[in-house]
């Protein structure tokens, strides 16, 4: 969107958006159908201004709030809530974009590992980390630690080529990282964003 | 000449030795010897045991990566210096120890060990102050 869509007042109760030039509506992100000012839902913008690129509703994935009515501080334009979080999956680490679906197409193409990943996001020291966990398949154990090793070190080298940031691997025991029905859970986020 | 060594992948997590220690005990099979090669993330849990294929088994079905190993196993004189002279033969020949452990009974050490080259090994070794042996 650019700079300049929002800011903060002295009351910090809220982003106040300028509405002037963009015209924020709250939607359910599945049914996509609008929802009133107070609920929560998927942030979409629509610019009044730009001339040389606008944007129609454009879908921004956040998910936050929207807040009527005279702020503290005087002023009457919408505020926007703090994001809660994403409508799709992707994580944002180091500021990078992140989605499972780019791990899982890195662990697919190896055929040491099952297709059974865990990805663990935590904030160290004020850093984010990322650990992947992996499952190494019953004919691919061997003896020697050394071909472990390399095996860690292949699917490092190739997630950080595909992603950008580099990730921890961890090898795990064939059927250890938990099973779930449908839609797999890939993601345990650590990090406390508030 | 050689005895098959059980391979178990483990994470590292607490109380995932005794996991398998527990399984074979409750089976009846006993361990003549370990050894545990560890990284910081998993490790490689090396073992003798009394009943090779049964302990497969039952591992297997505990959902254990198990996987199975030929070494060498030798006895030599529990005395100063009688590894190093046998040492001393495998490295003259260029035979590469990718790893070994021991343990000594009485008068009579115990070695297992895992070369590169196993057939060589067992060459050399034969003609050492040592006894190789074919099964447990």
């Amino acid at each position: 969107m650019g700079p300049g869509v929002s800011y903060e007042c002295e009351v910090q109760d809220g982003s106040h958006i300028n509405e002037d030039h963009f015209y924020p509506e709250i939607i359910h992100p599945d049914t996509l159908v609008q929802l009133p000012h107070g609920q929560q839902g998927e942030l979409v913008f629509t610019t009044l201004t730009k001339e040389g690129m606008p944007l129609l509703r454009y879908r921004t994935k956040d998910l936050c709030t929207l807040y009527d009515g005279q702020c503290a501080c005087g002023r009457t334009s919408v505020r926007m809530g703090r994001i809660i979080g994403r409508s799709d999956d992707m994580l944002i680490i180091r500021g990078i974009n992140v989605f499972p679906s780019q791990v899982e197409s890195v662990i697919l193409e190896m055929p040491e590992f099952e297709p059974q990943y865990m990805l663990v996001v935590d904030r160290v020291n004020n850093l984010d980390t990322l650990q992947v966990q992996v499952e190494v398949r019953r004919d691919f154990f061997g003896d020697d630690i050394g071909r472990m090793l390399n095996m860690k070190k292949t699917l490092a080298d190739k997630l950080k080529s595909v992603l950008s940031i580099s990730a921890d691997v961890k090898l795990m025991e064939p059927g250890s990282i938990e099973r779930s029905q449908g839609k797999g859970k890939h993601v345990i986020d650590k990090r406390k964003l508030v | 000449m050689t005895i098959k060594q059980l391979s178990i992948f483990l994470e590292n997590k607490t109380g995932r030795i005794n996991e398998v220690t527990k399984i074979l005990g409750q089976h009846g099979i006993n361990m003549h010897a370990f050894s545990m090669a560890e990284t910081t993330d998993f490790g490689i849990l090396r073992l003798i045991v009394s009943e090779v294929d049964k302990a497969v088994e039952v591992l297997r079905e505990a959902n254990f990566a198990v996987m199975l190993t030929d070494v060498v196993w030798i006895t030599c004189p529990n005395v100063a210096g009688s590894l190093s002279h046998i040492l001393d033969h495998l490295a003259e020949q260029h035979i590469f120890i990718e790893y070994m452990y021991a343990f000594a009974e009485g008068d009579q050490a115990n070695v297992i060990i895992r070369p590169n080259d196993i057939d060589h090994c067992i060459q050399v070794l034969k003609k050492c102050d040592c006894n190789i042996h074919n099964s447990l």
